[in-house]
């Protein structure tokens, strides 16, 4: 056996991350690691590449016990790591991307063989199918070709365990289907692959076995051919889950929300969102799909007030919107941001502070000057039962409450007054099953209560299974808009491509 | 990755209490027995309620902080000593015992220097000498008189980082509060209280004038406050130099840059009418100061902003607050409390303007304002402790012949302590709970 993680448990204060976990991977094998945030998945792998030590337990190596002391170790051991965020310096080369760190040098002054590194370059990228420029600058990449990149820095260290974590967060599906075209000539070039994932369908179609996690803990190892995407998640999640949105056909009211051809820059002053136009009815949902990075951030942070237009309008119920975010929240305008520790809770304060967060000044949370904690108090007692949030008590701080908690305060925030819009960016993103049911039915109450409801996000899944009709951007511009029932995987990746 | 379990770590805490009641005992110090068993007792208390305990958790930090000041300060007093090392080599136990009790004499110093000898205090309460009196009682009052305004600018310094502004110009705000302060005090005619009144308003005035500037300029263009504040306390001193040397301030004649001195009308009332007692109002004025911020802080929409934006900037963004404003008030409020400090230095405690109105109190106030957690309530404690070490520092260097400088020494390493939890953690092997945003976070430009 290449390697077997033998009854690893790390404990955190208040967290068993990992309980007894062992899994093995073998040559030339592809081991999915399955589990939802907060499984132990990351913790089980920076344990394996020495971030951490375990408590208990032991990681064998070619039936050999090691222990890393650093990640230095674990790379000698041959383990390689394809980080879900790239750890890549734009203004590099991809020769020098790949060997920084363990660059070959040649005579006594240790001058760096750079023909050497590129030529080894050439031949692992053309071995396993990359297809990378050595000469390339990382920053002119796209996401796909960097993640290559990522990989070939394993191989040049002459990794044979690669663990790819989340490696299709940043990819569209065509991507996705080339990266797994490369996963299987590495294994079967002889690699141990580890595959972290939560994505059911992924996991399915690319590995040999699949080890599912739940709370720290192995819950089983099934083969693909053995079972079926409501099984897994049935394992993952510890109960049945409803996999689709249960929701009737939309009852489509007057336009909400009108974008017409926007433009906005970015902070580097370059214009990211093109000539946009884009109508929002009440009682549907848009979904609007996309890579990572093509201007949605930029997009959701005009619509809300946070950016500056550049040239176009936006408008809600047919008057131009004002320049700032508690003008628009004011017109009824509810917003989850994409981030929500970074831009949606203060850490620090407790979970009845962070529900006023927006509303502090108002009635009957304030008067005049004055802070009226004991109102604040009571709303937040009835948003938790109401909400279904999981805290200690409303003066607990919102950071140490799980992440679908946390969203569930910013949802009972934002939905907890009377909205006609919803901009909702990334609304489900790192959480629980669960939590996704919960949030996904919330959205899907509020459009069916007559909001009209915009989604922004990148994971596929949830554009397919909330959105109406679903637009598509590219490069700053919607390149495409459908109805849910054109709106295949297919149709939608090609979209998210480019390819129109 | 081992942990002492808890249970150790308790019997090894109880046996060093158990070891100084013991010590307090044999010295006949009934008074610091009296006072440990009465922290016992608190500590017993207080963990029976959560909240207690929430507080006790708090106080970990700092107290260690201090402990290990003291120990280390000790350390390096007996090692700075050319004998030790002459002597040591002869009678290794002997020159420890005398430098340990060389130590105990100079901590011993600095505690009489700073709150009094009790058994001159209750001979002369006895007496009812007002005179006598009022010589046993000086150290103390010296001691409160230090404390107002550490308390005031530490305050103000609080304000800023818990709103994640880095305003390390306390100094400077609080020499243009004295400054404005002592105008008033010399040159407006009003009757008594609306005189002193008016000057300590103008006090708050300047400070928070010289707050407002590098608030606006962060808030508007993003300048750096750090930069920016240092800059305005040496513009504060060059200011303070010239008009001390003009008319406006120096009086006729003068050739020292010394002002004239403020009207009766203007001064601060003394709290206690007894000789050699110079403590006045300015301390209660830096208490009900501390009440009010927190009642700011804590009671108030404003405050709700403040710390929203001092945890989370972006956060408040996009909760619709407006980050240049919270900035830009966050800054005057900070201001007008170091300027209401150096209004109560020369309302209360001098009288008159001169360029040593400050010795470093601004400065002090930034690592009295982490010390304290930034809440106003730790501020308040460690300006009372700041305030015992300056106070009771000339006591020392007197009594024992110990540098004074020795205590700018263990100031500076609290702070290093306090700053350093980790050291902390692992010197002691406590748990120590997250505490207050002890230094803010950078903060975003706002645009």
């Amino acid at each position: 056996m290449r390697l077997r993680l033998n009854g690893i448990t790390k404990q955190f204060p208040g967290v068993l991350a990992n309980d007894h976990v062992s899994i093995e991977v073998d040559r030339g094998e592809i081991l999915a690691l399955l589990g939802e945030n907060g499984a132990g998945k990351t913790t089980l792998m920076n344990i394996l590449s020495g971030l951490y030590r375990p408590d208990a337990g032991e990681i064998v190596v070619d039936d050999t016990p090691r222990s890393f002391r650093d990640p230095a170790e674990a790379i000698a051991a041959g383990i390689g790591m394809v980080h879900q965020h790239f750890m890549l310096v734009p203004i590099f080369d991809v020769t020098d991307s790949v060997t920084l760190g363990s660059e070959v040098t040649r005579g006594p002054l240790g001058v760096i063989d750079r023909p050497a590194a590129r030529a080894r370059i050439v031949e692992l990228s053309e071995t396993y199918g990359l297809d990378v420029d050595p000469d390339a600058m990382i920053e002119d990449l796209p996401v796909g070709v960097r993640q290559r990149v990522e990989i070939l820095k394993a191989l040049y260290r002459h990794s044979d365990i690669l663990v790819l974590d989340e490696p299709s967060a940043v990819l569209t599906p065509q991507e996705t289907d080339e990266l797994f075209v490369i996963i299987r000539s590495l294994a079967k070039a002889g690699t141990a692959i580890i595959f972290i994932s939560h994505k059911l369908n992924e996991v399915l179609e690319i590995a040999d076995r699949i080890t599912v996690l739940r709370l720290g803990k192995v819950v089983g190892t099934v083969i693909p051919a053995e079972t079926t995407q409501a099984a897994l998640a049935e394992m993952m999640v510890g109960r049945q889950v409803q996999l689709t949105v249960e929701r009737k056909d939309a009852a489509r009211g007057p336009v909400v929300l009108t974008v017409d051809k926007l433009q906005v820059r970015d902070d580097r002053g370059e214009i990211t969102v093109k000539h946009l136009d884009l109508e929002v009815h009440a009682g549907e949902i848009v979904a609007v799909a996309g890579v990572q990075g093509n201007g949605q951030t930029e997009f959701v942070e005009a619509l809300t007030g946070l950016r500056a237009i550049d040239a176009g309008t936006v408008s809600v119920d047919g008057k131009a919107i004002p320049g700032d975010p508690r003008g628009i929240a004011d017109l009824g305008v509810a917003h989850i941001p994409e981030d929500r520790l970074r831009d949606g809770l203060v850490r620090g304060f407790t979970v009845a502070e962070n529900y006023v967060l927006d509303a502090y000044h108002r009635e009957p949370y304030s008067s005049g000057i004055r802070f009226h904690r004991d109102a604040v108090a009571s709303a937040a007692t009835k948003a938790v039962a109401d909400f279904d949030i999981r805290t200690p008590s409303i003066s607990t701080d919102v950071g140490s409450l799980s992440g679908g908690n946390q969203q569930k305060v910013i949802v009972a925030r934002e939905f907890g007054r009377e909205v006609k819009l919803v901009i909702a960016s990334q609304p489900t993103r790192g959480l629980d099953v669960g939590s996704i049911e919960y949030i996904h039915r919330r959205i899907v109450e509020q459009r069916d209560a007559g909001v009209a409801i915009l989604i922004v996000s990148t994971e596929l899944d949830e554009v397919l299974a909330l959105g109406d009709r679903v637009a598509v951007m590219y490069d700053g511009e919607i390149v495409g808009i459908l109805p849910a029932a054109e709106a295949t995987r297919e149709k939608v990746g090609l979209l998210m491509g480019g390819v129109r | 990755m081992s942990r002492l379990p808890i249970g150790v770590a308790s019997i090894i805490w109880s046996l060093v209490a158990f070891g100084f009641a013991v010590q307090f005992f044999l010295e006949k110090a009934y008074i610091a027995l009296g006072v440990e068993i009465l922290i016992v007792i608190a500590i017993a208390v207080l963990s029976r309620s959560a909240g207690g305990r929430t507080f006790l958790n708090r106080m970990k930090l700092p107290v260690l902080a201090i402990v290990s000041a003291f120990i280390v300060g000790g350390i390096v007093l007996i090692l700075s000593d050319l004998e030790f090392y002459t002597k040591f080599g002869l009678d290794p136990i002997g020159t420890l015992a005398s430098s340990l009790g060389r130590v105990a004499e100079a901590y011993g110093a600095l505690i009489v220097g700073a709150l009094g000898d009790p058994g001159k205090i209750s001979t002369a309460l006895a007496s009812g000498n007002a005179n006598k009196i009022g010589i046993a009682l000086r150290p103390i009052s010296e001691t409160f008189l230090a404390t107002t305004p550490l308390i005031l600018a530490g305050l103000g310094v609080a304000v800023a980082f818990r709103s994640g502004v880095f305003n390390i110009g306390a100094e400077g705000q609080l020499k243009i509060g004295a400054m404005f302060a002592v105008w008033v005090g010399i040159w407006v005619p009003l009757p008594g209280p609306f005189h002193v009144l008016l000057a300590l308003a103008a006090g708050i005035l300047g400070g928070a004038l010289w707050g407002f500037i590098p608030g606006i300029l962060k808030a508007r263009t993003g300048a750096h406050e750090v930069i920016t504040t240092i800059m305005l306390n040496a513009i504060a001193q060059q200011v303070m130099l010239a008009l001390l040397l003009s008319p406006v301030l120096q009086p006729p004649g003068g050739t020292t840059p010394i002002s004239m001195p403020i009207e009766a009308s203007a001064q601060l009332p003394l709290l206690l009418d007894l000789p050699k007692l110079r403590v006045h109002l300015g301390l209660v004025i830096a208490l009900l100061a501390a009440a009010w911020t927190s009642w700011l802080m804590f009671r108030t929409t404003k405050g709700f902003e403040f710390r929203a934006a001092g945890l989370n900037p972006r956060a408040a963004g996009y909760a619709g607050m407006h980050a240049g404003r919270t900035i830009v008030l966050a800054m005057v409020v900070s201001g007008g409390l170091a300027g209401l400090a150096g209004a109560s230095e020369v309302l209360g405690t001098t009288h008159y303007l001169s360029p040593t109105i400050s010795p470093g109190y601004g400065w002090d106030a930034i690592s009295l304002a982490l010390l304290g957690g930034t809440r106003p309530g730790g501020v308040v404690v460690a300006a009372l402790l700041f305030g015992a070490l300056r106070a009771g520092g000339p006591g020392m260097a007197l009594a024992t012949g110990v540098p004074i400088d020795l205590l700018a020494f263990i100031s500076a390493l609290v702070i290093m302590f306090v700053a350093a939890p980790r050291l902390v953690r692992e010197i002691y092997r406590v748990k120590l709970t997250a505490t207050a945003p002890s230094t803010p976070r950078p903060q975003e430009t706002p645009t």
